[in-house]
C-alpha cells in the first residue's frame, strides 16, 4: 500500500494531514501569505486608497530614511524602549524565584503579582494616565512623601518613555509566570549534584539555574523585541505620540501613515522593514535555541 | 533548620511588601472610583474615602452607551471564541496525532507566524475587507478567528500530545476512523485545553483595541475599549468616572481569572507565551 501510495503526487497519508490542518492552511494563504506579499507591492507604490496605487519604485523606502522629522525618531523611541526588555527580565526573574522557595501561600502571591497582566489594556491606560498624573496621582505622592523630586511624567518629554516602561512593568507577572514554569522544570537531580560539589545558593543559580532555563529567557527577549516595535494602544491612547514626538513609537508612526495621513505605500514600506526585523529574530530563534519549546510526548 | 526558617520569614516579609506594591495600583482604582471630586483632589491620600460615593457607577455607566458597547463586544467574543475553537482543534491533530510527510516543516512554518506583526499584514487584510464591503461591520472581527490561530493550535497539540498513542490505536483496530479518533476520543479528554483557548480567545477579543479602531466608525458599534477610550476623550479630569468605568471593565477579567485560574497558568506555562 505504501509503494503504491507513492506514486501518486500526494501520499493518503499527506491528504488527511492536509485536511486536517486546512483551516489553518487556508487562513495562512489568505490573511498571512497573501498580505505579506501585497505589502511588500504596495511598499513600492503611491497608494491613497481612493485611488489606484501608482508604482515609485524605492521612494516610499528613501524618503522615510530620509525623514529625520518622525521616522527616525519612531525608530529612535522604540529602540529606547528596548531598556524595558532587560528590566522585565530581572524583574519577572527575580519575582519567580522568590516564588520558586516553595513557600507557604505560593499560589497567592502568584495571583496577586499576575493580576496587573490582565487588566484590559485602555482601562489600564486610563488607570495609569491618573497614577501618573503630576498633581494628585498616586505615583507622585508617594514620591514626595519620601522627598524624591517628582516628575512630570507623561507630560516631559524626558520622563514620557520612562512612565510607560513602569506602567508595563506593572504587569510583569505575564513574564514571572513563565519563568516561574520554567523554574519548575529544572530537574533537580541538577541541583543535588551541585550540592554534592558544595554549591552555594548563587553558585546554583548561575551555574545550574539560569543554563537550564535560558532558552526561555532568550526566547522572551526576541518576542519582547518583535512586541516593542508592536507598542502601540497605550500611545494612541494616553499620548498620541507626545509629548514633543517622545512616545512617538514605530507602530504609532505607522499607523498614522495609513489611517490618518492615507499614505498606504509608506505605512506598507515602513511594515516591510518591520518584517525583516521579524524574520531576522525568528531566524535567530530558530538557529540558536531549538530548546524553547519543550514536546512532551515527542517520539 | 533556624536558618531556613530565618530565610523563609524574610521572603514572606519580601513578597508581603511586594504584594501591596502591585496591588496599590488596583486600591487606588477602586478608592478613587468611590469619591468626589472635592475627596478625588486632596493633598494627601484618602484610601477609603467619607462618605463613600456609590452612585459614581451608575453615573459612569449612564454617561456613555455601556449596555450597547458591552453587548457589541460579547458579540464579537462569542464569535471569535466559536471560530478560534472550531479552526484549531482540527489542525491540532493534524499536526500531534499523524504522521505524514512535510509535517514538521508546515508545523516550524506555523511556529513562525506566531512571531509575525500584525502590522506586516494589516494593511492588505483591510484593503480585502473593505473590497468586500465588511468595513463598518463586526464581520473583519470574527471571520480571521475561523482560520485557525497558530497560538491556539499550538496549545491544543502540546495538549494532544500528552493523551496515550495507545487509546488511538486500539480505535483505529476497531476500524474507527481519523475523524472518528479525533471527534470521539480526542476532543472529549480535551476539555481542559479547550477552555484554555476559548478563555485566551475571550480575553483577546474583550480587549482588542486595533482591531475595532480600523474596522468600526459608528458610535453604536463601538466596543468597550473603543468606548472607554472615547469616554477617556470627553470626561478627561473626571477621575472617578473614568475610575469607575476602568473598574466595571476589570471586573469581568478579574472574576474570569480567579474561576480558571488553573486553566490560565497551566496556558501560559505550556506555551512559554504571554497571551
Amino acid at each position: 500500500m505504501r509503494t503504491n501510495s507513492r506514486k501518486t503526487f500526494l501520499s493518503r497519508e499527506q491528504r488527511l494531514g492536509l485536511w486536517f490542518i486546512s483551516p489553518w492552511l487556508i487562513g495562512f494563504v489568505l490573511l498571512t501569505l497573501y498580505p505579506i506579499l501585497a505589502t511588500l507591492y504596495l511598499s513600492f507604490t503611491d497608494y491613497r486608497v481612493l485611488s489606484p496605487p501608482r508604482w515609485v519604485g524605492w521612494a516610499n523606502y528613501r524618503e522615510l530614511l530620509l525623514d529625520t522629522e518622525n521616522f527616525w525618531p519612531s525608530l529612535g523611541n522604540t529602540v529606547f524602549f528596548f531598556l524595558e526588555l532587560p528590566l522585565a527580565l530581572i524583574l519577572g526573574l527575580a519575582l519567580a524565584l522568590l516564588l520558586n522557595q516553595k513557600l507557604r501561600g505560593m499560589t497567592i502571591y502568584r495571583t496577586l503579582f499576575y493580576l496587573p497582566s490582565i487588566v484590559p489594556v485602555v482601562a489600564n491606560a486610563m488607570l495609569w494616565l491618573w497614577l501618573l498624573n503630576p498633581e494628585h496621582g498616586l505615583v507622585n505622592t508617594g514620591l514626595r512623601a519620601v522627598h524624591i523630586p517628582a516628575p512630570a511624567w507623561l507630560a516631559s518629554p524626558l520622563w514620557a518613555k520612562p512612565a510607560l516602561i513602569v506602567m508595563d512593568l506593572w504587569a510583569v507577572g505575564g513574564s514571572m509566570v513563565i519563568y516561574l514554569a520554567a523554574l519548575q522544570g529544572v530537574p533537580t537531580s541538577l541541583y543535588e549534584a551541585a550540592d554534592l560539589d558544595g554549591a552555594n545558593a548563587f553558585q546554583k543559580l548561575v551555574s545550574v539555574t539560569l543554563p537550564a532555563i535560558s532558552p526561555v529567557i532568550f526566547f522572551n527577549l526576541i518576542m519582547g523585541v518583535i512586541g516593542t516595535f508592536q507598542y502601540f494602544t497605550q500611545t494612541f491612547v494616553m499620548t498620541k505620540g507626545g509629548p514633543d514626538k517622545a512616545t512617538l513609537f514605530y507602530a504609532l508612526y505607522l499607523y498614522q501613515n495609513a489611517f490618518q495621513y492615507f499614505r498606504m505605500g509608506a505605512a506598507c514600506a515602513m511594515a516591510w522593514l518591520l518584517f525583516l526585523v521579524t524574520l531576522a529574530a525568528t531566524f535567530l530563534v530558530f538557529k540558536t535555541s531549538a530548546g524553547w519549546v519543550y514536546y512532551e510526548g515527542e517520539r | 533548620m533556624k536558618h531556613k526558617t530565618l530565610s523563609g520569614i524574610a521572603g514572606h516579609i519580601a513578597l508581603i511588601a511586594l504584594s501591596l506594591l502591585f496591588l496599590a495600583p488596583f486600591a487606588f482604582m477602586v478608592s478613587t472610583s468611590l469619591k468626589d471630586e472635592k475627596q478625588v483632589f486632596t493633598e494627601t491620600i484618602q484610601w477609603i474615602p467619607s462618605p463613600i460615593h456609590w452612585e459614581n457607577y451608575p453615573a459612569a455607566l449612564l454617561s456613555f452607551p455601556f449596555w450597547t458597547y458591552l453587548k457589541n463586544t460579547l458579540m464579537i467574543c462569542v464569535g471569535t471564541v466559536t471560530g478560534t475553537l472550531v479552526s484549531a482543534a482540527l489542525p491540532a491533530y493534524g499536526f500531534a496525532r499523524l504522521r505524514w510527510r512535510g509535517r514538521d516543516a508546515m508545523f516550524y512554518l506555523m511556529i513562525a507566524t506566531i512571531m509575525l506583526p500584525a502590522q506586516v499584514t494589516q494593511l492588505p487584510i483591510f484593503l480585502i475587507f473593505r473590497s468586500l464591503g465588511w468595513t463598518g461591520t463586526f464581520l473583519p472581527l470574527i471571520v480571521p478567528s475561523f482560520f485557525g490561530n497558530a497560538f491556539s493550535i499550538f496549545l491544543l497539540r502540546q495538549f494532544f500530545l500528552t493523551i496515550p498513542e495507545e487509546l488511538s490505536d486500539a480505535a483505529r483496530m476497531d476500524g474507527c476512523s481519523e475523524w472518528g479518533i479525533f471527534w470521539r476520543i480526542l476532543l472529549p479528554l480535551s476539555k481542559p485545553a479547550l477552555a484554555t483557548v476559548a478563555l485566551f480567545a475571550f480575553m483577546g477579543a474583550w480587549t482588542d483595541f486595533q482591531g475595532p479602531l480600523i474596522y468600526v466608525h459608528d458610535e453604536a458599534q463601538y466596543t468597550l475599549a473603543i468606548g472607554l477610550s472615547s469616554f477617556l476623550g470627553r470626561h478627561g479630569g473626571q477621575w472617578n468616572l473614568l475610575m469607575a468605568a476602568a473598574t466595571v471593565v476589570t471586573i469581568p477579567l478579574i472574576v474570569a481569572f480567579f474561576f480558571a485560574q488553573r486553566t490560565f497558568i497551566q496556558g501560559i506555562a505550556v506555551t512559554g507565551m504571554k497571551g
